[in-house]
């Protein structure tokens, strides 16, 4: 197991960019998910850890030890990916004992048929041991390379978005598998996804990557509750969090284009007073009950079974807000709400940060 | 199966608007195909399986008669044929193997980003679309004992490749292997760049050496392609006459297409030249069916 450390990481490919200045600390036996959108550098990030890439600049250190110059086999990772990468024509029980068998490692016959017995029933793959990989469907797959990683012992886990070619059902299982898996292991894991369902529900700690920065760690509460810009607000929460342009008259928010209203808590930066704001409120807190101060009309009605979500228009602001399942709504009707003064967020309008963490 | 295809004709399609039935179209695509391979191949095949069971000699007047198995008999019994077959194996197994560790070699080279990839792989394969006769005129001259270029550059002397009877074969499966080296190296190159690149990567990860990750991994992949191959150089060199007759005339180096053609057209034995060629026939068949069924197991597995 091991604790992992990238130092001011840049990656070029050619012209492209795909990394700048990243700084990342993984702890020991973390489970630590990457979340950013298609091309933001998670794999690259995976893929530089992993000894398949080297950084343009900057140093990886596992357990304290810069493993720059280190091939991908010496670091003494496993790494799970998206397109499973089982080798064919190989059963599930060679393809288990693929990374035993070199040389290098030499582990004894009846240790090699003991740690793949173990895997497998970790996994409940048992029944597979005998089959050929191209006999099985997409999850036994994805089942088969994380034994393939697992049988290893390797001090880190890499996975490159190993559920997202998986269906719904599928992907959901093996969620909670994986999160059980981690922690039976007590292993370090590095998750890369663009799911942040994924990312919410597996993570100790969310990394969330915008186009090869490093934007925000933490905890996925904090992450949640207190993101650090406008990307992460928007990246976290289904649905995202209302961003509305605003300003701050008197320590109340007044929204533009719709010209209305709401209070404010107290403890807001007086400096903010006057200056264009964007203000974030999740749609949780915010209430549709009758006799609010603000009028809106419902442009639109998800019903998710536990709740329903609303499409809120006040004046030219859109706003979604989730509402108890029982409550009788209906498209084109008009409805008062509120929000919850304590949990509205303030950005900056020109550099989209968070005015908690800017000061 | 071909009812189905026949009957998507389109009817507003020219084919139909000139009264043309499927079934029109179809005739006068296979048949002017089939009356070729006929008169040219089967006609021949099945009369020779005739002239094989008699004396005819195509030089003489003389009615060819009956003598059965007569032919064969002989040909089995006869030593000198079996040392032509004894040559010709030899050949195959120089020629082709030379060929495939030359050219799944060059296609291992070439499998990576270099600069003017294509440039140097069209390069290469120029070798096969010579003439055999004509590959087999020049490197006689690129052996040849007082001029030739090969001796010039090994500082050989006056070495003789083709007039020694132990080099000569050696020395005319060299002009092979050079000739049909790239034909292995088109198809494994193929075969090569179809293995997904994470494969080796997971093999990395999962520290697998070179060798494990070639013998593991590349082999297995590459080798159903491989095997394509190696069946079509070995049919090849087992029938080569062109080459081992333009480079050399020593005895070590007739090999049985050779063998053939004396006793055909220089001995005029037209029924037992019949015979040979047909047990040539089934040798080859023999041969490509144990590959064959090898290729099913490969691509099972």
């Amino acid at each position: 197991m091991a604790h992992i450390q990238l130092r001011n990481i840049t990656k070029k490919f050619g012209e492209h960019t795909a990394l700048r200045g990243l700084d990342l600390e993984i702890a020991d036996g973390e489970f630590f998910v990457l979340l950013g959108q298609t091309g933001a550098g998670k794999t690259t990030t995976l893929r530089l850890i992993a000894g398949l890439e080297k950084p343009t600049e900057g140093q990886i250190f596992i357990d304290g030890v810069d493993v720059g110059d280190w091939g991908a086999a010496e670091r003494d990772v496993a790494l799970v990916l998206q397109q499973y990468s089982l080798y064919p024509r190989y059963t599930v029980r060679e393809n288990l004992e693929f990374p035993l068998k070199p040389k290098l490692r030499r582990v004894e016959p009846a240790e090699i048929k003991e740690r793949v017995a173990r895997a497998a029933r970790t996994l409940r793959i048992e029944h597979l041991l005998d089959r050929k990989t191209d006999r099985l469907s997409g999850g036994e797959m994805q089942r088969v390379s994380i034994g393939r990683a697992i049988v290893r012992k390797p001090r880190v886990f890499l996975m490159d978005e190993p559920l997202s070619a998986l269906d719904a059902k599928l992907r959901e299982a093996l969620r909670t598998e994986l999160k059980n898996l981690q922690m039976t292991l007590g292993a370090t894991f590095l998750f890369v996804t663009h799911d942040q369902i994924e990312a919410m529900s597996m993570g100790d700690k969310i990394g969330v990557l915008d186009r090869g920065r490093l934007v925000q760690t933490g905890t996925p509460q904090e992450i949640y509750n207190n993101p650090r810009n406008t990307f992460v607000a928007r990246s976290v929460g289904s649905p995202p969090m209302n961003l509305v342009e605003g300003r701050l008259v008197g320590g109340r928010a007044v929204v533009a284009p719709g010209n209305f209203e709401l209070p404010l808590n107290g403890q807001v930066a007086s400096a903010a007073e006057g200056r264009p704001l964007i203000f974030g409120i999740r749609p949780e807190d915010i209430f549709v009950e009758p006799g609010a101060p603000i009028a809106a009309m419902i442009h639109d009605v998800e019903n998710h079974g536990v709740e329903k979500i609303l499409t809120l228009v006040a004046g030219e602001a859109t706003l979604r807000a989730t509402v108890p399942a029982r409550m009788n709504v209906a498209v084109d009707e008009t409805v008062s709400f509120a929000w919850n003064p304590e949990k509205v967020l303030l950005f900056d309008s020109a550099s989209g940060l968070s005015l908690r963490h800017a000061g | 199966m071909t009812t189905a295809v026949m009957a998507t004709l389109d009817p507003k399609s020219r084919a139909a608007a000139r009264g043309m039935s499927d079934l029109a179209i179809r005739n006068l695509f296979i048949i002017p195909t089939i009356a070729f391979l006929i008169i040219f191949n089967v006609f021949p095949l099945i009369y020779s399986l005739g002239y094989s069971f008699t004396d005819f000699r195509a030089s003489m007047n003389a009615p060819a008669r009956f003598v059965g198995l007569a032919n064969y008999r002989e040909l089995l019994n006869d030593p000198f044929i079996w040392s032509n077959f004894v040559i010709t194996a030899k050949y195959v197994i120089i020629s082709v193997v030379g060929q495939v560790l030359v050219g799944f070699g060059v296609a291992m080279l070439l499998n990576r980003t270099i600069p003017f990839k294509g440039l140097i792989t069209t390069l290469l394969l120029l070798p096969m679309m010579l003439s055999m006769a004509v590959v087999g005129l020049f490197w006689k001259l690129l052996y040849s004992p007082n001029f030739g270029i090969i001796n010039h550059a090994l500082g050989l002397g006056t070495f003789e490749w083709l007039s020694d009877p132990d080099m000569a074969l050696y020395a005319v499966a060299i002009v092979d292997i050079w000739m049909w080296s790239p034909f292995v190296m088109l198809l494994s190159l193929a075969g090569l760049s179809a293995v997904p690149k994470h494969l080796y990567e997971a093999a990395a990860i999962d520290r697998a050496g070179p060798l494990y990750t070639f013998f593991r991994i590349t082999l297995p992949l590459v080798a159903p392609i491989l095997m394509i191959a190696i069946i079509f150089r070995t049919m090849e060199a087992f029938k080569t006459f062109d080459l081992a007759f333009v480079l050399s005339s020593q005895p070590t180096t007739e090999v049985i297409s050779i063998r053939l053609y004396k006793m055909a057209f220089q001995q005029w034995q037209t029924g037992m030249s019949c015979a040979l060629a047909y047990i040539m026939l089934i040798m080859v068949l023999a041969i490509t069916n144990i590959y064959v069924k090898y290729l099913n197991k490969v691509k099972e597995r």
